[in-house]
Order: C-alpha cells, then sequence, then structure tokens
C-alpha cells in the first residue's frame, strides 16, 4: 500500500506538470477572458462583452485537457493519500511529507470547486498547479519518509482534528494566495505596468473579480484556521499540561493568525485601498510558508517530532 | 463643564480618536505579528531556561544586551504587553460605541425609505399600480422572510422599510468580546495557577509530595502561596517504553501511586491522558534513564546513590554526574577529608555499539548498557553556595585544579566493579527509569476555552451574517422598490430580483429587470 502509494505521488506530480505545460499552452495562445461589462455601462444598459481576440480551438482544447489533467492528478493524489493512511493505519498527516500531501489535495479541491463556480479563472490553474507541484516535488524529494506508526506524543485523536483543520486551512490559503498575487498582478498591469510579473495581467480576471475571490477564499479559511489553533491548544492541555507554551509553531501560527486577521479587517476598512488587502494576504502566505518549512526544518520545539 | 474646552483635553480626545481608528488597531496588529517573531527564533525562559543559559554563555557579547530588553522574555516583555495592551485599549474604545450603536439598532424599527428609491445600488420597479392590500401582502412576504418590517403611511403612499441580516454584528461584537474574555482567561490563570516540574525516579524511595520544595522548578501566580498547593504524593512503580526496531519511541506508559486525601489510588500516566487529580494536572514530558552507583571508599565504608541522567538525543545517549561529597570520613579521628570528595561526569548508553568508543548509543532501551565514567578528587564545591547544575561538574573547580581527574576513564557493565587510584571502589549496579512531570493548576482554563468557543462562533456570525435594508414604496401609480447592501454582499442582486419577482402581484409581470450595481457574475 505505502509502494502504491508512492507511485501514485508520482502520477501525481507528472499530471500536475503536464496540466501547467497545457494551462500555459492555452494562456500563451488562447483570447483574453470574456468579461461583462454590464455594471459599467450603466442601469439598463445592455450587456457588453469585451472580447480581445477570439481564442484559438487549439489553445481552448490545450484548456480542456488542462482541467482533463488537474481532475486526473487530482484522482491520483486522493488515492495516494488515501493509501498512504491505509498502509499507515492512522489519519494520513502524522508528518510533514504527509501534511504537504494533505494540504496541497485541500487546496487543488478548493481551485476545483473555484472553478464550477467561475469558470472564466480557469486560467489560474496554471498557477495552482504551478504551486502544487513545487509543493509537492518538495516533499517528494526532501521530505519523504517511509510509512510508520507515530511517536507516543502524537497518539490522539486530536491529530484527526487539529492537524486536518490545520491542513484544510493551508489548502485553501494556497488557494487564496493565487487569487491574491494574481489580483496583485492585474492591478499592475491595470496601472501601466508590463513588465513581468504584470505583463501576465493581461490574460486575467477583472481585478476586482479576482479581489473577490481572494476575499471569500480567506473568509472561508479563516475561521477554519482558527478552529485549527484552538483545538490545537485543547491538545496542547492534555498533552503538556499547559494550553499555550509559545513553541515556535505556536508563534508562527499566532502570527499567521494575526496577520489574515488583520487581512479580514483592513478589507472591510473602505480607507484601505484593496491593493493593501492583498498584500497583506501575500504577506499572510509568507507566514504560513515559513511556519510550514521554516519552523520544521530550523526551529526545534514542542512540535519537533512532527518534524520532516 | 469646562474642562471639556481645555487645551490638553481636546489633545487627550485627538490622541483617543487616533487610538481606537481603525488603521491604528491594523498598525498595532502588525506590530503583535511582528513583536512575537524574536520568541520563536531565540530561546525562551518559560520554555527553555536551560537553553537560554546555554545562549548567555555561548553570546557574551549581545546575549546581556538581548536580555536586558526582555528577549529572552518575549511574551512577558514590558513592549509585548505594551502592544497588546494598546490593541485592547484601542479594541474596547472601539467596541463600546459600536455594541451601543448595535443595541439601539437592535431596538429600533428600520429607517425611513429614501425620497429617490432608484438612486440605491438596486433598484426596480414592481408594478404600475398599487392598492392598499399590497402592502400587506408585501410586508407579509418580507416577515416570511425573516425581515425586519415597519409600515409608514403618508397621504395614499405607504412604504415598507425592511432589514436583515443583524447577525453579522452580533457575530462581530461577539468576537471581539470574546477576544476579551480569552485575555482576562488568561490573567486569572496566570494570578491563581501554580505550576512545577519535576523528575520523578522510580520505586518509593523518590516519591514526590506536593510542596514547593520538592519542585526542581517552579512558579506561583501572583495570589497563590506556598500553603495553598493542593497535598497529595506520588510515587512511580512502573515505567514502559516501547520503540520500533529503528528506535522510534511507540509509547511510555508509566504506573503511578497517587495519595491524595489519605486513600491510594492506583492509576496510568501516559503522553496526551494526563492524570487529572484534584487540584492539578501531571502531565508526562519524558523519560530516561538513572545509574545506581555504590562507591567504597579506602575506609570500606559503602555510599549509594542514584542519580538521573539528562537524554541527549533520541537513542538516550545520556549525561550527567555522580558526586559523593561525603565520603572518606576517617573512623580513627570522625573527620572528613574536605579534599578527598569524590564525584564522576559520566554517559550513558541504554544500547552500545559494536565499537562504544564512538559514544553514541544504538538504540533507546537496555539492551546492551555501558556506562562510562571519568572519576574525579577533591573539592566537589558544593558548600560555596553558588548555584550549580546538578548535571554537570562545577568546571571552576576543575579550572581552578581543586577538582581533579582521578585516574583512567572507566566503562562498565552492570554488575562491574572497577577499582581507583586509591584503593576505593565504584560498582555500577544497574539503572532505574525516571519520568519528568510537569503539574500545573489553571483555573483560568474554563475561562479560556468558553472564550475561544464564543471567539468561534462570532467570527462564524460576522463571516457568514449580511446586513441588507429593502424598501418598498406603494402608490396608487406604483410599486417601487430599492434596496441596500450594507458590506460586501455579491448575491444581493440575486436575492433583490427575486424579492422584486415574488412581491409582484400574481400575472403581473416586472417591466423592468431589476438593475443592481453589484454584478458578481462573468461569462
Amino acid at each position: 500500500m505505502g509502494g502504491l502509494s508512492n507511485q501514485l505521488l508520482v502520477v501525481t506530480i507528472f499530471s500536475y506538470v503536464l496540466a501547467m505545460m497545457a494551462y500555459a499552452i492555452e494562456y500563451a495562445f488562447g483570447g483574453r477572458s470574456l468579461i461583462a461589462r454590464r455594471a459599467l455601462i450603466g442601469a439598463g444598459g445592455p450587456m457588453v462583452l469585451e472580447e480581445a481576440s477570439p481564442p484559438s480551438s487549439g489553445a481552448r482544447n490545450a484548456g480542456i485537457a488542462a482541467v482533463g489533467l488537474t481532475v486526473f492528478g487530482y484522482a491520483a493524489h486522493l488515492v495516494a493519500l488515501v493509501t498512504r493512511g491505509i498502509a499507515a493505519g492512522r489519519a494520513p498527516w502524522g508528518n510533514m511529507y504527509e501534511f504537504v500531501m494533505m494540504a496541497t489535495l485541500v487546496g487543488v479541491t478548493v481551485w476545483l470547486v473555484v472553478l464550477t463556480k467561475w469558470r472564466n479563472l480557469r486560467h489560474l490553474g496554471l498557477f495552482v498547479t504551478l504551486v502544487a507541484s513545487i509543493l509537492l516535488a518538495i516533499a517528494g524529494m526532501t521530505l519523504y519518509v517511509p510509512v510508520g506508526p507515530l511517536v507516543p506524543a502524537l497518539h490522539s485523536y486530536w491529530l484527526v482534528i487539529h492537524v486536518g483543520a490545520a491542513a484544510t486551512a493551508s489548502g485553501i490559503f494556497l488557494v487564496g494566495f493565487v487569487a491574491a498575487a494574481m489580483h496583485l498582478i492585474r492591478l499592475g498591469h491595470d496601472n501601466g505596468k508590463r513588465n513581468f510579473p504584470y505583463s501576465l495581467g493581461e490574460r486575467l480576471p477583472q481585478a476586482d473579480v479576482l479581489e473577490r475571490a481572494t476575499f471569500r477564499i480567506h473568509a472561508f479559511a479563516f475561521p477554519i484556521w482558527t478552529f485549527g489553533v484552538i483545538a490545537g491548544a485543547i491538545w496542547a492541555e492534555a498533552a503538556w499540561g499547559r494550553y499555550w507554551n509559545w513553541d515556535p509553531k505556536e508563534v508562527w501560527s499566532f502570527i499567521a493568525w494575526v496577520v489574515y486577521a488583520c487581512y479580514l479587517h483592513a478589507r472591510s476598512t473602505p480607507s484601505v485601498s484593496r491593493r493593501i488587502t492583498s498584500w497583506i494576504a501575500v504577506l499572510g502566505w509568507a507566514t504560513m510558508i515559513v511556519n510550514l518549512f521554516g519552523v520544521n526544518l530550523v526551529a526545534s520545539g514542542l512540535h519537533s517530532y512532527a518534524g520532516v | 463643564m469646562r474642562w471639556i474646552f481645555h487645551p490638553a483635553a481636546s489633545v487627550a480626545r485627538r490622541a483617543w480618536r487616533q487610538l481606537t481608528s481603525m488603521r491604528t488597531a491594523l498598525m498595532l496588529l502588525f506590530l503583535l505579528a511582528v513583536a512575537a517573531i524574536p520568541g520563536s527564533v531565540l530561546p525562551q525562559r518559560n520554555v527553555s531556561p536551560e537553553k537560554v543559559r546555554q545562549y548567555l554563555a555561548l553570546h557574551k557579547q549581545w546575549g546581556p544586551t538581548l536580555d536586558r530588553f526582555f528577549f529572552f522574555d518575549v511574551y512577558g516583555s514590558p513592549w509585548f504587553s505594551a502592544i497588546y495592551l494598546l490593541l485592547f485599549v484601542s479594541l474596547v474604545g472601539c467596541l463600546v460605541p459600536r455594541f451601543r450603536a448595535h443595541a439601539t439598532a437592535l431596538l429600533r424599527v428600520p429607517p425611513k425609505a429614501p425620497r429617490h428609491l432608484h438612486r440605491l445600488p438596486a433598484h426596480a420597479t414592481v408594478t404600475a399600480s398599487g392598492a392598499a392590500s399590497d402592502v400587506d401582502r408585501i410586508r407579509l412576504l418580507l416577515k416570511k422572510r425573516r425581515f425586519r418590517t415597519v409600515v409608514r403611511h403618508e397621504g395614499d403612499v405607504s412604504e415598507i422599510s425592511a432589514e436583515k441580516g443583524y447577525l453579522k454584528e452580533t457575530g462581530n461584537l461577539l468576537f471581539h468580546f470574546a477576544l476579551l474574555s480569552l485575555l482576562f482567561g488568561v490573567a486569572y490563570g496566570s494570578w491563581f495557577g501554580w505550576h512545577g516540574n519535576r523528575l520523578l525516579v522510580r520505586g518509593p524511595d523518590f516519591a514526590f509530595c506536593n510542596t514547593l520544595l520538592n519542585y526542581d522548578e517552579h512558579a506561583l501566580g501572583a495570589q497563590v502561596g506556598e500553603n495553598d498547593l493542593p497535598k497529595f504524593c506520588l510515587q512511580m512503580d512502573r515505567f514502559a517504553a516501547t520503540y520500533l526496531p529503528n528506535g522510534q519511541p511507540v509509547s511510555y506508559k508509566a504506573d503511578i501511586a497517587v495519595t491524595q486525601d489519605g486513600s491510594v489510588s492506583h492509576r496510568v500516566l501516559q503522553v496526551n491522558d494526563p492524570l487529572r487529580l484534584d487540584g492539578a494536572n501531571v502531565s508526562l514530558l519524558g523519560h530516561g534513564y538513572a545509574p545506581i552507583l555504590v562507591y567504597t571508599d579506602k575506609y570500606g565504608k559503602s555510599h549509594r546513590n542514584v542519580s538521573a541522567f539528562l537524554p541527549q538525543d533520541g537513542m538516550l545517549r545520556s549525561n550527567g554526574v555522580v558526586t559523593f561529597p561525603d565520603v572518606n570520613l576517617d573512623p580513627s579521628t570522625g573527620k572528613r577529608d574536605e579534599k578527598a570528595q569524590v564525584g564522576f561526569s559520566g554517559i550513558y548508553l541504554p544500547t552500545a555499539p559494536d565499537d562504544p568508543s564512538a559514544g553514541t548509543s544504538a538504540f533507546p532501551a537496555e539492551n546492551n548498557p555501558r556506562l562510562m565514567l571519568q572519576p574525579y578528587q577533591g573539592v566537589l564545591g558544593f558548600d560555596a553556595g553558588a548555584p550549580l547544575s546538578v548535571y554537570t561538574l562545577d568546571q571552576r573547580q576543575i579550572d581552578a585544579g581543586r577538582l581533579k581527574k582521578f585516574g583512567e576513564p572507566l566503562m562498565l557493565k552492570p554488575g562491574d566493579t572497577a577499582a581507583l587510584p586509591d584503593g576505593s571502589k565504584i560498582e555500577f549496579v544497574g539503572t532505574e527509569q525516571w519520568i519528568s512531570v510537569s503539574i500545573r493548576h489553571d483555573p483560568g482554563q474554563p475561562i479560556v476555552l468558553g472564550g475561544a468557543i464564543a471567539l468561534l462562533t462570532g467570527l462564524l456570525g460576522s463571516l457568514t451574517g449580511k446586513r441588507r435594508r429593502v424598501f418598498f414604496r406603494i402608490t396608487p401609480e406604483g410599486i417601487t422598490a430599492g434596496g441596500l447592501p450594507r458590506g460586501d454582499y455579491p448575491g444581493f442582486a440575486d436575492e433583490f430580483a427575486d424579492l422584486v419577482r415574488a412581491a409582484a402581484p400574481a400575472a403581473t409581470v416586472p417591466d423592468q429587470v431589476p438593475q443592481t450595481d453589484q454584478v458578481e457574475e462573468v461569462v
């Protein structure tokens, strides 16, 4: 079972990379997405579709193939995680390798849900598969550990709850980060910047659509993250006798929580520009990455057994 | 009331307004996040005082300066406290007016409809004629959809104002008040709580009773006195650990006899399964080995010592010292030779590899135990009064030549005896297991837990709730409607269109598609 899981992870990474290439082909040769400008025209006006150039059928096929490859990779990803869990006889997020697998799986899930809701965001698949395949490749190459039971400290049903919530929230924040970054690129492009990466902005959806998606994804992830931190505190009380220990992982979870709280507050403050709020979201993702890689690989603390 | 106009009062008022503004709150939040970082990089006293000592010893230049600015006590430092206290003051300053406004809003009926409904973000003409019966019908429709409604009449014009989504602000306020209760719970716990850490070696000789003197390390809350500690005693009867072949631990289990209120109960202590006693919780933090040594001095008198060694790695290679300060008492004179105290610094390998000189252990269980000892003789330095670690010999005494190496290093198996240069003997009898436990009482916990639950509930309410108002104006010339989402609510256009459709009397079709500025869907 463990071996099957490892092979499936390779299949997953390859599918995502191929999907990424297909997205890139669509991105490079396809036309701009269609954008409703109804709101700008004003009340009662006809709906106007703005279209720079009609997408070629080749590009369209590439886009469809990309989605197909993503779904295929996703299925392999899901089965890889499930077989890993069966092989270990426990929830498949007991170490960093499994955590990254789980978080990226949630990320791709969220992305597929977003895709069914906002079809025109398909281009963003390029960036989602990019981030997912980079993270999975890191997991497979440097974080891999063979299937095994857990250290005594992790023998608790709180593992399922606390780490499950943290991985889920991380996966959703990942998609939120992609949306925020796209929003910033599109904004930069709208403001006349043409150098990389703003040059990518031309084919992205409208800034306010991206911005609203950013907000909704974060508003969805934040309570899950909050719940994860609270569940961690309850577990810590049972495991270490104290609900909050200012362990490096806790510190960075707290920092990420504060930064995302900042994002939500800034978002609801009209005087703060949407450019700044999206930057705060990007900063939030940076703290998540520090928490995942920086803390696990550099700092030592109470969470160290979860290490690599 | 003249002081209100005093310049100082106006400065204070401006400062207060500044402090309670959202911008300031955002800055403070950011500062809080940044200020928390050093605590994850530098060792902290409340987590690992030993590491702080090591850090200070290694960084003679920077260490003291960092220490002066509380970088080893970040979360109790004045600057960290200042940030969160300012943040909470700002929070209260912001919450109180909002709470008042929300309470009023909850009590008050929805406001009058604006004169020009078509200027609202969502608006529509429902029908070209209206009647008095439409008023009740539409009001009922709104009430069914859980809008709070009020009807106002002016001549032959009737207006319905409706509002919904108070949950958002209720949740918002609950979330922020929950933060305050968290702060209070943490403070309450630190005033009325206490905790201590202790090494517990197996056996009745090493039973522990809950008094401050018996702790290796402890902290009492400001409101807790030495005599407030609950009375109980712990004795470890057995410890069992299981490991995978690669040395990874699978389980730790300690059998503990608890004596409380005059009765003895036998309990099992495991990681993730603390002993919940009356007035304190006991958690299992770690375990290790304590070598048992018998030293027979040159006069033939034996001294037994059990000293806990500290594990250095996952394979439980452990370091420690064994000291015999009261040896070499001359039976003829009855005097002790102060300069002939004996101490051993040692490394214990529970499973020595084929080449034990490598100094590493191959497995954490005791499959092939070896004890490496370096004997010392001289003045151990216990009487100098300076605080000493019980895990190392006093380096100052060694450096000063008052404590000298006493023969060659020894490598002993359990049961082995070795002779020292003066004819005295050291025997390695075996080991005892020890566990380290944290004993803690935190009466703030229920408050913090309740606060956390309220926080999450409030958060969900504030993120899912959507405040919006709709107005209907019913005149003989027609029915018009307007809608106003308060805050970000992309689905409002659909909801409004649906409302307008439902409000139209049967068999009439709205003659205009409702329009809103809040277009969300794109093709």
